[in-house]
């Protein structure tokens, strides 16, 4: 089963003063790693399958360009469909106890295990996606995905005639709710009567209720879908439907020929390709990255040929503005969904705050529940 | 609301109910012939699997929709092999085929995952109006269930099977013949759901395509006292509150999502209370020797 835990990280950090993890760990003391032997083995736990689009198939592609960039010098192994409890710990100090001397953890609910493992293993070097605990030897790493849910909803304001999307999400977890808000906010940036429907699910992975709840966005005016759930199911709703569909994690084109007008998608590449050369180099010290688009680890699958030129245009300046820092979808004035202000003019919320956001933004339709 | 607004609301109460419906009637079936199949969500999804397989492969989708329930007739011959022959233990076999179903299902269909298939055509009635052909196969499987088991010898027998497998096999009923037929139509019927899910709801392949709907089957069995009308009207009711909290969602009104999703188990669970308060309807309707393994020379 696809396991939801690796989010609920933002829940668990929004509820304890760890939450300014991200934003401002003091770094621990270099603690010197030497160059390891060659080839340096790799080892890569996944929560889910492989499979074909989806969170973990992102962090396989960015495996997949380590194996090209540095060849014989390191020698991967996957372990997938690794449940969060003690399964992970069994494979990760499988992994530490057979000579791996990098590890990475690719979902959340892998912190606990991952740590009594690093603790044992002092000189194994491991890396945790989404966590919020480091260690001497335990680096973590996530990615702004609200940046790119941003520019999909100015797409998603430009195309839409109805000036309704639909967005089918998961659970109200602060990560899937900055999605919602950011989309919501740049799609009214180029629609100031744009409307976001959301319906809650109440599971990441459930083809089935995914479908039933896009097929409802549809019969309530909505004429662009997007989704924070596992499968492709959104995707393939629009396109039957005759919607218009924003993919998330992965490109999912090819599940909506004619309906995909892009994703928003995750990169892992450059950020594992950088910590093995470091780990190679022996510079390796853990740190804490959020990274953007910026820094390449989330971005825009390519436009459908029908989205307007004019469009698209307006698309790829509007990235440039938040590479450049010049846009920040979470700036102020920001009004709440009941009108009142959030943050006023020239403000802007902080990491912290983003990491804590638990209420939709002017605009958003229907009811978060508590 | 007007007419076109309920219009869609509707069509999609049935839509959802349908998978329900059809593997709660197959275990229906099979308990009624006094054995207790908790397999049904493995079997939904090698039926799925099969059926993905089949209809994705060129070969249409009534072949991939047969092929479905010959799939879960399979593992449901496993099942009763072990539980009517080898009398291992149903609850344990039962968990034992959900697992496995699982599992080989998962295993087998990595390939299929990235396959995308075109939802089943409805069957025009004109005036823009159709009916998916796997819906109403659930309706008429209501009917058939009923007459078979309310009004024909045949049913007539097979209750008797499930009451008291002793006295049956006393007057000479070949029981274990009885019981093996019920359990493969218990799969029959779990691998038609599958594919109903596969290549028609969905319609898609991945993982864990049914998401616990095979276990919401089977407290749909135990909600509806063992009755077709009743699985009918509860898979109505499963379906239909997972569709309208999704409406009312959208629409912005205030319903705690968790609430309403809820609802059909908090149903099942006040069923349940209720039909043990009252011996008399449990006696009428509860396969007495359910879950009990039975053997001639035993």
């Amino acid at each position: 089963m696809f396991s939801p835990r690796r989010r609920q990280l933002l829940q668990f950090a929004a509820a304890t003063p760890l939450a300014a993890a991200f934003a401002s760990v003091p770094r621990p003391a270099r603690a010197a790693f030497p160059k390891p032997e060659l080839p340096l083995k790799v080892g890569y736990v996944y929560v889910s399958p492989i499979g074909d689009a989806g969170w973990t198939y992102q962090h396989d592609l960015g495996r997949k360009a380590v194996e090209a960039s540095f060849g014989d010098k390191v020698m991967i192994k996957v372990i997938e469909s690794v449940s969060e409890g003690a399964d992970a710990e069994r494979v990760i100090r499988e992994f530490a106890s057979s000579g791996y001397g990098l590890v990475f953890a690719t979902s959340f609910g892998y912190m606990n295990p991952l740590l009594r493992v690093a603790k044992q293993f002092p000189k194994g070097i491991f890396e945790h996606a989404t966590g919020y605990r480091q260690a001497p030897n335990v680096g973590i790493y996530a990615a702004r995905y609200y940046e790119a849910r941003y520019l999909t909803g100015i797409l998603a304001g430009r195309m839409s005639k109805s000036g309704v999307a639909g967005y089918v999400a998961a659970f109200p977890i602060p990560e899937v709710v900055m999605g919602i808000n950011a989309f919501m906010l740049g799609m009214k940036s180029v629609n100031p009567q744009a409307q976001v429907k959301v319906i809650w699910v109440n599971a990441w992975f459930d083809p089935g209720k995914e479908r039933e709840a896009a097929a409802t966005l549809v019969a309530q005016g909505a004429d662009v879908l997007t989704q924070h759930t596992d499968s492709t199911a959104v995707v393939q709703t629009a396109e039957d439907k005759g919607a218009y569909a924003i993919g998330y994690h992965s490109d999912m084109s090819k599940y909506g020929p004619k309906a995909h007008l892009s994703a928003a998608t995750h990169h892992w590449e450059g950020y594992y390709r950088r910590v093995v050369q470091q780990v190679l180099d022996g510079s390796w010290a853990p740190d804490n990255v959020w990274g953007g688009i910026k820094d390449g680890m989330v971005g825009l699958a390519p436009l459908h040929p029908a989205v307007p030129a004019e469009v698209g245009a307006l698309v790829a300046t509007k990235k440039q503005d938040i590479i450049d820092g010049r846009l920040l979808p979470f700036q102020g004035p920001l009004f709440d969904q009941a009108g009142r202000q959030v943050i006023g003019a020239g403000a802007k919320l902080t990491d912290d705050e983003l990491l804590k956001m638990n209420y939709y933004v002017e605009g958003v339709v229907g009811q978060m529940p508590k | 609301m007007s007419l076109s607004g309920w219009l869609p609301i509707l069509a999609g109460v049935l839509a959802a109910a349908t998978p329900l419906l059809i593997a709660a009637l197959g275990e229906l079936i099979a308990e009624k012939s006094g054995v207790l199949n908790l397999g049904v969500e493995g079997m939904m999804l090698v039926g799925a699997l099969t059926a993905f397989a089949v209809a994705s492969g060129g070969a249409g989708y009534a072949a991939g929709a047969l092929a479905g329930a010959l799939a879960g007739v399979g593992l449901a011959a496993l099942f009763a092999w072990l539980t009517l022959n080898c009398l291992a233990s149903q609850v344990a076999c039962g968990l034992a085929i959900t697992m496995l179903g699982s599992g080989l299902s998962a295993y087998a269909g990595r390939d299929y995952v990235s396959r995308t298939l075109d939802g089943m055509a409805l069957i025009p009635l004109g005036g823009g109006f159709g009916f998916d052909p796997l819906i109403v196969t659930g309706l008429l499987l209501t009917v058939l269930v009923w007459y078979f088991l309310q009004r024909s010898r045949a049913g007539l027998v097979l209750r008797a099977v499930g009451e008291s497998p002793a006295t049956a096999h006393a007057l000479g009923l070949p029981v274990r013949c009885i019981r093996w037929a019920a359990v493969l139509f218990g799969g029959a019927c779990a691998g038609l759901a599958g594919a109903y899910l596969a290549i028609d709801y969905t319609p898609m392949w991945v993982e864990g395509l049914s998401a616990g709907r095979g276990w919401i089957a089977l407290a749909l069995v135990v909600f509806a006292g063992w009755r077709p009308g009743r699985t009918l009207l509860g898979a109505w009711l499963y379906g239909g509150v997972g569709i309208l909290q999704f409406h009312a969602q959208a629409l912005g009104i205030a319903v705690p999502a968790q609430f309403l999703g809820m609802l059909p188990y908090l149903a099942t669970i006040v069923v349940l209370t209720l039909i043990a308060r009252d011996p008399l309807t449990q006696r009428r309707h509860t396969p007495a020797s359910l879950g009990q393994p039975w053997h001639p020379h035993a």
